[in-house]
């Protein structure tokens, strides 16, 4: 479904990622780990086409896609959930909700619809849906940042960081429901400093340091791997 | 209940603007506030970009100025009728304001500010250097009041206020109209972060587009309307002069909200009238006054009148209501 060949990425002189190979089939979780400025956040942006390619190319749907538009790329059903919960503090939950079908804005039967979708996947949503985005607290905040992702109806979700910063049993609840949209039929590709949790949902992963892929392999065989375990679980 | 008492209060105020030149009977006052109409007319304009999405273009008094111009260019030089020039002012403003967007919009921030400040200036300078087409430092005389609709005239004083009124109103229906649909809600989406509105599939450019080009067709229509009204229009009206102050009225008035453009025109225009006595030295009142607001009312007066308003409801435990910031 989604293939990175070769993919590096600068930032002036400074290569964020270098010569990345990734590869994704359609249905699966797969999971990108690594530290803090590792390239993964990078990865995701050169992936949606905020970022430029310096090097190799990406498929998706066998379609070379380096260097579209971010907008083109929405609709072809590639959609990213960015890093820190980025809303529209100022506009209500709903308000919210709506802008992420923006590119099915002439769809009006079906925007409800994915709304009600949404809603049933995030009840307190619904029960917030007129408050400001801004007053919700940093869970929610969480899951109205995936709702919008998912109102753009993707085939390919992009999660970076859905678990960093929420206290350990939302995290829990945040897994369950990222297990809860694969099984819908969305394919995901996630970000992740919590290796235990993503890994235990996860079908592969990479692991990402200084820009490049160290090790890759199916979730059990990176929870097998000693300097996985040493480097990202801790135990 | 809340939605009564706001329509009461805009009718009230509608009413009031539709009484003014029936009970003071002075043609100062007139002149005055229909002046200050026309600049909250191109002040909306630079709100839409720069208060909604986030862009300080300082272009606009040169835009005011291209549709001044193109009105007084085809009603002279041209002898069209008043209204057929007035439409082709707006557009010609508009398409030089898309043509001056594609390339103003692929800057940022501070940058955008300065490049558009080129521009505004670049304007002012083929105004007022074009001798054989503007006339130069001399200027255009002779433009003549908007000719009539049928019966209806548009020579004394109070039809022209009621002429500019009405612009005014449609001009802030439609801002109003723009702000609440998804298009307002784009544009906000790009002020609050552009890469955002990228991720969730808008077209940033095309957006951005659409906002400036819209932004000048509205200080175009201002400045048409602006040459019809004074009759006499030079260089000085697309000078960086004029896109500073139409920038304070924006600023005190408050950045980002409906009603911001018309109370700060209004305040700032009557107030420096009246410091007219003092002539250059006016400045060493306003800058005091314009800082003191920066620093206390940094959403300007609109702004911060609501963003009270808010508060109030919120601290009454009201808090259940939908809640908007961008009301005003």
């Amino acid at each position: 479904m989604l293939k990175l060949t070769d993919v590096s990425v600068n930032y002036g002189s400074f290569t964020a990622i270098k010569h990345v190979n990734i590869e994704v089939t359609e249905g699966e979780i797969v999971v990108l780990l690594g530290a803090n400025g590792a390239g993964k956040s990078t990865t995701f942006r050169a992936i949606s086409g905020i970022n430029k390619l310096d090097n190799g190319e990406i498929y998706f749907q066998n379609r070379a896609i380096g260097g579209r538009a971010p907008d083109k790329n929405v609709q072809a059903g590639i959609v990213q959930c960015a890093e820190g919960r980025k809303l529209f503090p100022q506009m209500t939950v709903q308000e919210n909700l709506r802008m992420g079908a923006y590119v099915h804005r002439r769809k009006k039967t079906e925007i409800k619809h994915s709304l009600e979708n949404v809603y049933e996947l995030f009840p307190i949503l619904k029960e917030k849906h007129h408050h400001d985005a801004g007053s919700l607290s940093g869970g929610q905040q969480q899951m109205l940042a995936i709702g919008r992702a998912l109102m753009s109806k993707p085939k390919l979700l992009m999660l970076d960081e859905p678990s960093v910063g929420l206290a350990p049993l939302i995290v829990e609840q945040m897994f369950q429901v990222i297990e809860e949209i694969n099984r819908e039929g969305i394919t995901l590709l996630l970000a992740e400093q919590n290796a235990n949790a993503a890994l235990s949902i996860a079908d592969k992963g990479y692991v990402f340091e200084n820009g490049e892929i160290v090790v890759q392999g199916t979730a059990n065989e990176l929870l097998a791997n000693d300097d996985v375990r040493k480097a990202y679980i801790g135990a | 209940m809340k939605i009564m008492n706001k329509r009461t209060g805009l009718i009230a105020l509608f009413v009031l603007a539709i009484l003014f030149p029936l009970i003071f009977q002075n043609d100062y006052y007139t002149h005055m506030l229909t002046l200050s109409f026309i600049w909250a007319i191109a002040v909306y304009g630079i709100n839409l970009l720069a208060g909604y999405t986030g862009y300080l273009s300082l272009a606009h008094a040169g835009f005011f100025a291209i549709g001044a111009y193109s009105l007084g260019l085809l009603t002279v030089k041209a002898e069209m009728n008043f209204w057929p020039a007035l439409v082709l002012a707006c557009l010609i403003t508009s398409v030089v304001g898309l043509l001056i967007g594609v390339i103003a919009l692929r800057t940022k921030e501070h940058f955008f500010a300065i490049y558009t400040l080129c521009v505004g200036y670049i304007i002012y300078l083929v105004i007022d250097k074009w001798d054989g087409l503007t006339g130069g430092v001399r200027g255009l005389i002779g433009i003549n009041a908007p000719s009539n609709i049928g019966p209806i005239t548009f020579e004394t004083a109070e039809s022209q206020y009621y002429l500019v009124l009405t612009f005014l109103v449609v001009v802030i229906f439609v801002i109003y109209r723009i702000v609440h649909s998804l298009t307002g809600r784009t544009f906000l989406a790009i002020r609050n972060s552009e890469e955002l509105a990228q991720t969730i599939g808008i077209s940033t450019m095309k957006n951005k587009l659409t906002a400036f080009v819209l932004s000048t067709f509205f200080a175009g229509l201002a400045g048409a309307l602006y040459a019809s009204f004074v009759r006499f229009i030079g260089p000085d009206i697309g000078s960086t002069a004029i896109m500073f102050d139409l920038l304070m009225y924006l600023l005190v008035g408050g950045i980002g909200t409906l009603s911001g453009p018309l109370v700060g025109t209004l305040m700032l225009v009557i107030l420096s009238q009246n410091l007219q006595f003092l002539q250059e030295y006016r400045m060493l009142i306003f800058g005091p006054i314009l800082t003191l607001i920066i620093i206390f009312y940094p959403r300007g007066i609109s702004g911060s009148f609501f963003d009270w308003k808010r508060k109030r409801r919120n601290q009454t435990g009201n808090v259940l209501k939908p809640i908007k910031v961008e009301e005003g």
